[in-house]
Formats: C-alpha cells, sequence, structure tokens
C-alpha cells in the first residue's frame, strides 16, 4: 500500500476512535463499572490507539518523505556548520511541498458546488496528530486521576444553595471523558479537514465540547458563565468566518484547499490554493479569476462572454477583487481570533479556567486554542499581505496586553491563562510577519510546555485546594517532582538556553520567532514596532511565568494551613509531568542527521512563500522576507541575543521580588499604583465589553421586553377589556331584556295558574253548581244577544 | 200536528215554553215543563246532596229529564220531516240515554264503592282529591 493509500486510513482511524469512544460512553458510560470508572479506560485506549495509529502515520510519512537535512538546523551551531558549505546552494531547498488529499463522502453536490467529508494530510497534519494526540494521552491519564473526586457523590462547596447548604450531586466521572473524547474528535476533525467547510463544522463542534468542558460544574454560577462566556465570544469570531466562507465560496464556489480529483461525473476542481497561487505564476499569490469576476460584475455584464475571459487580466491590474480576498483572509483570521483568543476576543480564556485543570490544560495547549493558529498556517496560502500585517499586529496587541496582565495576577491558573494568551499573540505575530514554520514551531513546542504547565499547576491546586498564589510558598519541599517539572515548563516557556549552543524547546521556537520578526522590522522600518514587542513580550514572559514559580514553590510557606496538607500528587498524575518535561526540553531539537521539526515543518510549507512576499495594497507596500534569511548571521545573533538577554533581565527582576525580596513587590505596587490598578482590573475589559455590549444588549432586551409588556400587551390586554366589557353589557341585556321577558311570561302563566288553581276546588258540588250557573249564564246570555233571530 | 203552526202564529210570547203549554190539552209543552222539571230537580239534587249516591240519583233525573224530551218530540216533531224517517227516533235514543245511564251508573257506583273502601264514607265534600 502506498503513502497515499495508508495515511488517509491510518490518520482516519485515529481521528475517528475517540467518536467510538465518545459514543460508547454515551451510551454505557454510567454502566461502566462502579459509577462508571471504566469510562476512563475506554476514553484513554481510544486516545492511545489514536497516539498509535498517528505514529505509524509519522513513520510512513517519514519513510516516504526524509526530512531534508537543509540550513534550518540554525538553532544548532554543530549542524549549521556541518553545512555550511551547501548554504549557496541550499537556499531554495524546498520543493513543491507534499500534500495528499482526498475525498471520504461527499454530502452535496450541485453544479460547481461540492461539499464533502475529506483528507488534507501534509506534514503538518502528521506533526499535529501526532502532538494532539500524545498531549491528549497524557491529560487522559493525569485525568483519570485528577478527577477522582467524580467517582462518589459530590459535595460542592462553591455552591451555596437557598437552605444554606452545599449542593449535593452524583459524580459525572464519565460525563468527564465522553467530552473528553467528542473533544479530541473534534480538534482532530479540523486537522484532518480538507475543506473550510468541514473545518467549520469541527470549529463548531470544539466551541460546543469546550462548552461542555469548562461549564462542567455547572451548578457553579461562575462555570456556567464562563462557558457560555466562550460560547458566545467565540460565536463572534464565527460570524466574522462565515462571512471569509461566504465570500470564498460565492467568488471560487468551492471550499477545498486542493485540487479535487475527477470522481464520477464530476470534473477535477482548482482548490483554493491553487486558485490563490497558480503553479503558472509561480506560485505567487494573486486574486482568482472567480474574485476579479465577482468584483467586475458590472463590467461583465457589459462584455460579451467570448471576450470576458481575455479581459480578466485587465480587470486585475486594475485591482478588483483585491478586497474580496482581502474579506476572505481578515473573515477566517475572525474566526482564529475568537479560537485563539486573540484580541479582541482573548477575554473568554482566563475564564475558561472554571473548568476541572485537566480541560484547562487540554483546551489551552493542543487543541481549541491551537486550532486557531493551525487554520491561520494552513490557509496561509490565502492570505495576502495586508492579511498578514493585520494578523501580525493582532498578535503583538494580544501579546503585550496578556502579558501585562499576566504580571499581577494571583491565581496560578489565571497566570497560565495569560500566558497562554500572550504566546498564543506570539504565534499569530510569527505568522503575521511571514514566519510560517516558527509560527508552527511554536505551537507545537507550547503545546508541550503550557499542557506541562497546567498540569504541574493541577497538582499544586489537587495539593493545596487553592488556586492563589499568595497562600503558597515553599511547596518545592514537599512536592519536588511537581516544583521541578514546573521549572523545566517555566524554562522552556522563557526561551531558557545557552545561547548558540543548545536550550529547551522554547529556546528554538522563540529564537526562530524574534528572527523573523527583526528581519521583518528591517524589512519595513514602519512595523519596528512588531519587534519591540515580541522582546518586551519575551522580558514579561520571564518576569511573570518566574514570579509564579517563586511565589508557588520557593521561599518559607505563607499560609501554613495550607503547607502543611500539601503533598506530592499520586503517581499517575506525576507521570506525564514527567513525560511531557522531557518533551518540553527536547522537543524543539535538531539531531545531527538535520531531523527535527523545523526541518519536517518546512515539508508543509505553503507553496510559494518560501521565498518571501512583497505586496499589499490597504497598508502601503510591505515586504516580508524569506524564512530562511532570518537564520542568517546578522539577524540570528541579534534575536538570539535580545531573546536571551531580555529573558534573563525578567527572571533576574522576578527573583529580585519574589526570591530575593530586595525589591518589594507591595512597594513597586504602591509606586505605580495606578498602573497597577489597572493592570489587577485586567485593563477593565471585561467591564468595557460589559459597558459596550452587555449593558447595551440588555438595555435593548429591556427595551424590547418593555415594548412587549407596555404596547404589544397593553393592546392585547386593552382589546380584551374591551370585549369583556362589551360581553358584559351583552350580558346585561341577555339577562335584564330577553331573560327578563321570559321569566316574566312565565311568571305570569305561573300566577295565572296559581289563581286559576284556586277555582279547582275539587268539591263536586261546587263543580255543578258552577256547571249550572255557567249554562245558565251562557243561555241568558245568548238569548240577550240573538233575541231576535231566537224570536224571528 | 197545529201547535207549531199555531204557536208560530197565534202567541208572539217572549217565553215560548209558555206560550206553547198555553194551548188547549195535553201538548208538547207539557211534556217539555216536566222534563224541565225533572232537569232541574236532577240539578238541585246534584248541587246539594253530600251523598254520592244522592248526587248519582241526581243524575238519573237530569238523564231521564232529558229523555222526557225526546220522547215529548219524537212524535210531533221529527215525524214526516224526511220520506225516510221511522217515527221513532226519539224512542231510539232515550234508549241511548238509558243504555248510557246504566253503563254511567255501573262506572259510578264501582267509584263509589271504591271510595268508600278507601274513605270510609260516601259524602263528596270529603272527595276533594282533585283539587287544584
Amino acid at each position: 500500500m502506498d503513502t497515499a493509500a495508508q495515511l488517509p486510513l491510518l490518520l482516519g482511524l485515529a481521528w475517528l476512535a475517540p467518536l467510538a469512544s465518545f459514543v460508547a460512553i454515551l451510551f454505557f458510560g454510567p454502566r461502566m463499572g462502579p459509577h462508571g470508572r471504566n469510562a476512563a479506560w475506554v476514553a484513554t485506549a481510544a486516545i492511545v490507539a489514536s497516539l498509535v495509529l498517528s505514529l505509524f502515520a509519522a513513520g510512513a510519512w517519514l519513510g516516504a518523505h526524509p526530512v531534508q537535512v537543509s540550513h534550518h538546523g540554525s538553532g544548532d551551531v554543530a549542524a549549521a556548520d556541518t553545512h555550511a558549505g551547501d548554504h549557496a546552494v541550499d537556499h531554495h531547498p524546498v520543493a513543491d511541498s507534499v500534500a495528499y488529499s482526498g475525498d471520504w463522502y461527499t454530502l452535496y453536490r450541485g453544479g460547481a458546488l461540492r461539499l464533502s467529508i475529506g483528507w488534507y494530510i501534509d506534514a503538518l497534519t502528521v506533526l499535529m496528530f501526532v502532538v494532539v494526540t500524545f498531549i491528549a494521552t497524557c491529560i487522559h491519564v493525569y485525568a483519570s486521576g485528577y478527577m477522582h473526586d467524580e467517582l462518589h457523590d459530590v459535595t460542592d462547596h462553591e455552591v451555596h444553595l437557598s437552605g444554606g447548604g452545599h449542593l449535593h450531586r452524583p459524580g459525572r466521572f464519565p460525563r468527564f471523558f465522553q467530552a473528553l473524547s467528542l473533544f479530541c474528535f473534534s480538534m482532530l476533525g479540523i486537522v484532518i479537514a480538507g475543506n473550510l467547510a468541514m473545518v467549520f463544522i469541527f470549529w463548531e463542534l470544539v466551541g460546543i465540547c469546550s462548552w461542555f468542558l469548562i461549564g462542567f460544574y455547572y451548578e457553579r454560577k461562575s462555570a456556567s458563565t464562563a462557558a457560555n462566556k466562550a460560547f458566545i465570544v467565540n460565536r463572534v469570531g464565527d460570524f466574522g468566518m462565515l462571512i471569509g466562507l461566504m465570500a470564498l465560496w460565492g467568488a471560487l464556489g468551492t471550499l477545498h484547499f486542493a485540487d479535487s480529483q475527477a470522481i464520477d461525473g464530476d470534473v477535477a476542481r482548482p482548490g483554493l490554493f491553487s486558485l490563490v497561487r497558480p503553479a503558472a505564476g509561480g506560485h505567487a499569490i494573486r486574486v482568482p479569476d472567480g474574485m476579479v469576476k465577482f468584483a467586475a460584475a458590472a463590467e461583465v455584464a457589459k462584455t460579451p462572454p467570448a471576450e470576458v475571459a481575455g479581459k480578466i487580466e485587465d480587470w486585475r491590474s486594475m485591482g478588483l477583487g483585491r478586497w474580496l480576498l482581502l474579506i476572505a483572509g481578515v473573515g477566517i483570521f475572525c474566526g482564529c481570533v475568537g479560537k485563539s483568543a486573540q484580541f479582541p476576543l482573548f477575554v473568554w480564556l482566563p475564564d475558561a479556567m472554571e473548568g476541572p485543570t485537566p480541560v484547562s490544560a487540554l483546551v489551552h495547549s493542543a487543541t481549541m486554542v491551537a486550532a486557531g493558529v493551525y487554520l491561520v498556517g494552513r490557509f496561509y496560502p490565502v492570505l495576502t499581505p495586508d492579511v498578514l500585517l493585520v494578523i501580525a499586529y493582532v498578535g503583538a496587541i494580544t501579546l503585550f496586553i496578556a502579558a501585562t496582565i499576566a504580571l499581577v495576577a494571583t491565581d496560578i491558573k489565571r497566570v497560565l491563562a495569560y500566558s497562554t494568551v500572550s504566546q498564543l499573540g506570539y504565534m499569530m505575530l510569527a505568522l503575521g510577519v511571514g514566519g510560517w514554520a516558527a509560527g508552527l514551531f511554536h505551537l507545537v513546542t507550547h503545546a508541550f510546555f503550557k499542557s506541562l504547565l497546567f498540569l504541574c499547576s493541577g497538582s499544586v491546586i489537587h495539593a493545596c485546594h487553592t488556586n492563589d498564589m499568595r497562600k503558597m510558598g515553599g511547596l518545592a519541599r514537599v512536592m519536588p517532582w511537581t516544583a521541578g517539572t514546573m521549572l523545566v515548563g517555566c524554562l522552556a516557556i522563557i526561551g531558557a538556553g545557552v545561547p548558540f549552543v543548545i536550550g529547551l524547546s522554547g529556546y528554538y521556537s522563540k529564537d526562530a520567532i524574534l528572527a523573523q520578526a527583526l528581519a521583518f522590522s528591517r524589512a519595513n522600518p514602519a512595523h519596528s514596532i512588531l519587534f519591540v514587542a515580541v522582546a518586551g513580550g519575551a522580558f514579561l514572559t520571564a518576569f511573570y511565568m518566574f514570579r509564579l514559580w517563586f511565589m508557588t514553590f520557593a521561599g518559607e510557606p505563607r499560609d501554613h494551613h495550607v503547607a502543611e496538607h500539601a503533598h506530592e500528587s499520586p503517581a499517575v498524575m506525576v507521570a506525564p509531568l514527567v513525560v511531557l518535561a522531557v518533551l518540553a526540553v527536547v522537543a524543539g531539537w535538531t539531531l545531527p542527521g538535520g531531523f527535527g521539526l523545523p526541518n519536517l515543518l518546512e515539508q508543509a510549507r505553503p507553496v510559494g512563500t518560501a521565498e518571501g512576499m512583497t505586496g499589499g495594497f490597504a497598508f502601503g507596500e510591505l515586504v516580508f522576507p524569506a524564512e530562511h534569511l532570518s537564520h542568517e548571521g546578522a539577524v540570528h545573533v541579534t534575536a538570539t541575543l535580545t531573546a536571551f538577554a531580555t529573558a534573563a533581565a525578567g527572571v533576574a527582576l522576578a527573583a529580585l521580588m519574589y526570591l530575593l525580596r530586595i525589591i518589594s513587590p507591595a512597594v513597586v505596587a504602591t509606586i505605580f499604583k495606578p498602573a497597577y490598578t489597572f493592570l489587577a482590573g485586567r485593563w477593565y475589559f471585561d467591564e468595557l465589553y460589559h459597558a459596550m455590549f452587555v449593558v447595551p444588549a440588555l438595555a435593548v432586551a429591556n427595551l424590547a421586553s418593555g415594548t412587549d409588556r407596555g404596547v404589544i400587551d397593553r393592546i392585547i390586554d386593552g382589546l380584551a377589556w374591551t370585549a369583556r366589557q362589551l360581553a358584559g353589557v351583552d350580558a346585561w341585556i341577555d339577562r335584564t331584556l330577553v331573560d327578563g321577558l321570559v321569566n316574566a311570561t312565565a311568571a305570569a302563566t305561573w300566577n295565572a295558574g296559581i289563581e286559576l288553581k284556586k277555582l279547582q276546588t275539587g268539591h263536586l258540588r261546587q263543580y255543578v253548581m258552577f256547571i249550572v250557573v255557567g249554562t245558565v249564564a251562557l243561555f241568558v246570555l245568548a238569548s240577550l244577544l240573538f233575541r231576535t233571530s231566537l224570536a224571528g | 200536528m197545529s201547535g207549531l203552526g199555531m204557536y208560530g202564529s197565534a202567541f208572539p210570547s217572549p217565553v215560548p215554553i209558555l206560550a206553547m203549554a198555553g194551548g188547549d190539552g195535553v201538548s208538547v209543552a207539557h211534556y217539555l215543563v216536566v222534563g224541565a222539571i225533572l232537569f232541574t230537580a236532577g240539578i238541585v239534587c246534584m248541587a246539594v246532596k253530600r251523598n254520592a249516591l244522592g248526587v248519582l240519583m241526581g243524575i238519573e233525573l237530569v238523564l231521564n229529564g232529558a229523555n222526557v224530551n225526546f220522547v215529548a218530540f219524537a212524535s210531533p216533531y221529527l215525524r214526516g220531516q224526511g220520506a225516510v224517517a221511522l217515527g221513532i227516533d226519539g224512542q231510539v235514543i232515550a234508549l241511548f240515554v238509558i243504555l248510557l245511564a246504566a253503563a254511567e251508573a255501573a262506572v259510578a257506583l264501582a267509584i263509589t264503592l271504591n271510595f268508600y273502601n278507601n274513605h270510609a264514607t260516601v259524602d263528596v265534600d270529603r272527595a276533594d282529591n282533585l283539587k287544584g
């Protein structure tokens, strides 16, 4: 079986295994052992199966496409030196990237439109499958320990009933793993999707799964609110995504990434990538014919059909349709802004901490938030320079805002949440400045160390039963494994390493981002703020991460009550930490043979982006330097030194304030009180959105309900009242006049009967007298009246 | 026979019966007077007697008073009025009346007997069950 047939089979099965687990737990979950204990095994088995299949797929991929040795082993001086001689010829090492695509099932086909469930598999897909399933496996194992409280009846101390007690409810162990399985299935669906419609389907599935999981403790008001918030904020982004989808669908009539095969009765059709970057034009980006015709609809109507094709070039050179491509790109990016918690839609992510910690780890590392960055990476060929600039600035703003908020947060999970937002900003910025491989590289390394950090924080919370770092301290003594692995995570996220020699995974990916940002800033001096944001962000990251570590693990315990109860977590929770810590160290390494993530990613590099891009009309002429240029000496050395210096400065400052306590944080907070308050208030984004959207929405709702009650209901009530009054009058007429007449007749008859009854005495002799008298009277009467005739 | 004609022309009296009795010999008018007396006596008997048997007797008197009239009218009045008449119509009707009277007496006596059985009296004033 060749690779083209093997990969869809392997990855398709890997994708469907969690679905099988979901269905099984959905129907038989509560019956799986006592309290559904075995649901964890089912879900874990499914995700392990996915992982194994993904690894097989990765093996198949690497067997067919060995990772090339290229100049990209730049972080590794030894590797770079080995291939120094190749540099001159190796600047254009990347052949057309290899991707397999096809359809499993066609949902709808009519005219030029085709909707299908299909696959698009390249090195990025395979890599994401391995990363997602691996981290999900760790989290499944960890969660089967972390969620053991759900195995029996739970008393939720955070839910206060109106009666004064706490909520007492049955455990929901199977339910948790059921949602987790569906979550993995949805995420893998996004990764494998062969067209944007399928992406959108699984996009929404991820959204609903996050709603289930964040709102797992749905009796808690905060949890249900956070779940709703995550869901609604994501809908805002998805609205933009729908606009983008419609722009593509309406103008191009296809949502397939790759060219689709000719299948029964349908001709082969070009996909989005080859429409936007036709091979004929050297894969340079250009506005597709469909969009040009769409934008030039007025001219097309005036032109004879035969001449339309000839005029398209003219219209394209006039710039027709480029706005449509811009809208499509920005629209799709809007969806990514929501999913990946970018400014201005990042507010949902910190609140999403209300879910159980394994969920936070999964949502914030390998799934959900990764989906947005992944989609930007996947959709990269269609993004024009203008869109990329938007992405870069959104990323820069996000990373700066989130990093500053993380500086003052005291909830351990919130620090990590804002750090996630900030790191996602890094990725977006990297993608936006042309660092395609750098952004996705960081996505992968971040997935490892951020899931590690979250699981560590979960371990700490598990031990301390509080999220508040101000009550922790000195935990390194009682929780050595957690402290050690978390230190690895912190070092990885700040990009620690010995410059030019070796470092943790974050060192490579962050360096790549810095280098690309620097190269971009040099090429476009007007946008050099982007490099400042990245460098400043690196400093802030180092500061708040070590602030977290020092506050939690170093020094003396601040709260003896907490410290006494603290203990190391069980092995089932520690084991994933160690595994992830190892990966957080080595994920970025490039082996001497050239085998490493950056080179693997190069295989999936979107066509036409290797040599950089120039262009842009909305924000002036932009130059995107080729990514490999950022690994050149001048740029690379500066970037590496900047990264090292900023990170070191951040760690040093954190050590001065929280470890050595030479500078008192309280004093600093007092001196910069307005700034501190502003940051502690999280830039007041929640309040701003509350005032801008929630309050007006509620006002409109109140207005509508007021209109309903005050006007519509009033009118109806008035009509009803009038009808009632009329009915009253009618009833009065009926009762008084009609009934009166009838009753009066009846009464008169009755009374007459009563009176006449008196004649009926029953005395026989009286009757005789009456007869006699009557007869005589008649006779007399007749005699008098008819006297004449009788006489006559 | 000639009484009618004589009555019709010779005695234009406001009371025809008396006028009829004013003729010579026994005439229809005499019978009618006897019938009227019988009738009146029967009526009075019915009206004043409290004994049910007395009332029944009054009824007999009334019926027989009527019978006298029928018989009295039979010979002079009804004869010869039609070619097919037998001339005994008054007597036939009287026989009917007697028959009816007998039947009526049987029913009435049965009622009376039952009434007596139920109330131990035949006083019609006590029989006011038909009171409205």
